[in-house]
């Protein structure tokens, strides 16, 4: 494992590409080295990859856990008595411990493995909210919230007679706390609120939601899928009841993520599938469900997946979430400052909070014309309404151009960025 | 630069800065809805047919500069022409925007300054949405149709 203790490399020792070399002051964390990916080039430019809200790329130990797991270890997990299956169950469980660790779960009862945060909301809502929720009972979620933290309620208050409530949010893109306290009313029964804003990249006070709630009874569920790589994520100091997050964003593979869950709600609720695994006995007449977690992994789980997980969560805690963080604010106020001073372009999303993302228009020019030219320079962006369409519909707008940054980029890629922006600017203004 | 040259022509900008029959057309006997859910683009198609000729068109929305003038130069290609003739068109167009060989296509006539579009797979939707929904319009199929 190509792992770095120290926390900021001398630039010296950052990466071939002598073109992404960290300008004066500006770290580089753990190593460029580290993701095989940063060396591609891109129609013969560096890639210069800020699409880090969208997914991130992985380091090498994480591709060599999923290589080593298929090429080693790779069976059945909790089925077989062969030393494979041992092997893959010890590695699979070890990788929930580190999940556990990672996030300050009390126990690794309460780390449900899943396909991504997507599918752990989804889990909450069908499991834990449906059979609670009576016509007229209310999810109160914000108006910022990715489609997934959206959609899954909308479903269960269609299943059940609920209605969706929405906390709105102001005009720098942050979350209203009066009209929380508003909204969060007798026949609340779950908040359910992101961390971190993917689409403008304001942080919610989400500790604040949880003890308003909590202070009525409330249950709440943080989205994390963009927060777990930004900002260090602690249940228990937090309280929150859930927590969903993807590991793709955190440098993992796609296809794997965690729901945590406090145990006393989680051995309350009904499974969420049927299948093997999540079961302790089945006859025609009666089926016994396992203990938690088991009782909500049904069927062959993503063992590679999870295991691949453990590993880059290994990676980002050598580094220290808290040394990424720093870094990437050091990034985002250097993009946020060389951007404001172009003309024509409108920074969404200007929250005093904000971690990783840069969301921004250009007068006349349409994000996926931005896109288009941003990539023929080697720079990935995403351009679109990232799947907000609620907050691009908040700002009058279509969509927005979208850089996001993550532990590997540099200031120099920042300028790569701004760069092409004037490339944009060039082609469309002459 | 070259590709983005060819993709961003002159004409391009031309009918993306000052759009052609861009308004709704109330005298209408067809028209249709269509979304790019990836991007958000959004236009109507309105049409005037008579005797199986389009008499008029014009198109409303929003879009990138790819999807603005391909509806633009769409609406200029089609003004006077018979049904018949735009299923050949549309063919030809799409033909052109997706095919890997730079065959000219001398019958789509200024409809041609979108051929670099062939280039940029993501685009090919911007370029075709607009085509897309001219087909609902004679279709009158009432459900805004989608890129996806």
């Amino acid at each position: 494992m190509n792992m770095n203790a120290n926390i900021l490399r001398h630039p010296a020792a950052v990466g071939p590409t002598p073109e992404l070399k960290p300008g004066p002051g500006a770290g580089v964390i753990g190593s460029r080295n580290d993701f095989p990916i940063l060396q591609e080039t891109i129609g013969g430019k560096p890639l210069v990859y800020l699409d880090n809200a969208a997914t991130t790329q992985k380091p090498q130990c994480v591709l060599a856990a999923e290589v080593a797991y298929y090429s080693h270890t790779n069976a059945n997990v909790h089925r077989g008595v062969h030393t494979l299956s041992q092997r893959a169950t010890d590695d699979y469980e070890a990788a929930r411990g580190k999940i556990q660790r990672f996030i300050n779960a009390a126990s690794h009862k309460e780390i449900i493995f899943v396909r991504g945060a997507t599918e752990a909301i989804n889990l909450v809502a069908q499991s834990f909210a449906r059979p609670r929720l009576a016509p007229g009972d209310e999810i109160l979620i914000s108006a910022m919230e990715h489609h997934s933290n959206i959609v899954p309620w909308q479903m269960v208050c269609a299943q059940t007679g609920a209605i969706l409530r929405v906390v709105s949010i102001n005009d720098s893109g942050e979350f209203e706390f009066d009209s929380y306290a508003r909204l969060l009313g007798p026949r609340t029964r779950l908040v359910a609120v992101t961390h971190l804003s993917n689409a403008l990249g304001s942080i919610v006070p989400v500790e604040r939601v949880i003890e308003l709630a909590h202070g009525r009874g409330v249950p709440v569920l943080v989205d994390g899928a963009q927060a777990i790589s930004h900002i260090g994520v602690d249940v228990r100091a937090l309280d929150c009841d859930f927590y969903a997050f993807s590991g793709h964003k955190i440098y993992a593979p796609t296809g794997i993520g965690a729901l945590y869950g406090k145990a006393a709600l989680l051995g309350a609720m009904p499974p969420y599938q049927g299948g093997g695994d999540m079961i302790r006995s089945v006859t025609f007449e009666k089926t016994e469900y396992n203990e938690l977690p088991y009782k909500f992994e049904a069927g062959t789980p993503n063992i590679a997946g999870a295991i691949g997980l453990g590993t880059a969560l290994d990676y980002v805690s050598a580094i220290g979430i808290t040394a990424i963080a720093a870094h990437e604010r050091d990034l985002l106020e250097y993009a946020t400052g060389l951007a404001a001073g172009i003309a024509g372009l409108t920074i969404v999303g200007t929250a005093r909070e904000k971690a990783s993302i840069l969301s921004f228009t250009l007068d006349g020019i349409h994000p996926h014309d931005i896109g288009t030219i941003l990539d023929h320079e080697g720079v990935a962006i995403r351009a679109g309404h990232h799947c907000a369409m609620p907050v691009m519909q908040r700002f009058g707008i279509a969509g927005t151009a979208r850089a996001s940054f993550a532990l590997y980029n540099t200031r120099a890629e920042v300028d790569a960025l701004i760069a092409a922006l004037a490339k944009v600017e060039e082609i469309f203004r002459r | 630069m070259s590709d983005l040259r060819e993709l961003y022509q002159e004409v391009i900008f031309d009918h993306y800065k000052t759009p052609r029959n861009c308004h709704v057309l109330d005298c209408a006997n067809h028209q249709a809805d269509g979304y790019n859910p990836l991007c958000g683009d959004q236009v109507t198609v309105y049409l005037k047919v008579e005797n199986g000729v389009i008499e008029d068109l014009s198109f409303k929305g929003t879009g990138c500069a790819i999807s603005t003038a391909s509806a633009s130069l769409m609406t200029e290609a089609l003004k006077g022409k018979k049904i018949a003739e735009v299923e050949h068109l549309f063919e030809d167009f799409h033909q052109m925007v997706t095919a890997p060989d730079t065959t000219p296509h001398p019958e789509l006539g200024k409809l041609e300054a979108l051929a670099g579009v062939r280039e940029f797979p993501a685009r090919v939707k911007c370029a075709t949405l607009a085509w897309h929904t001219l087909q609902a319009a004679l279709k009158n199929q009432k459900k805004q149709i989608s890129t996806e």
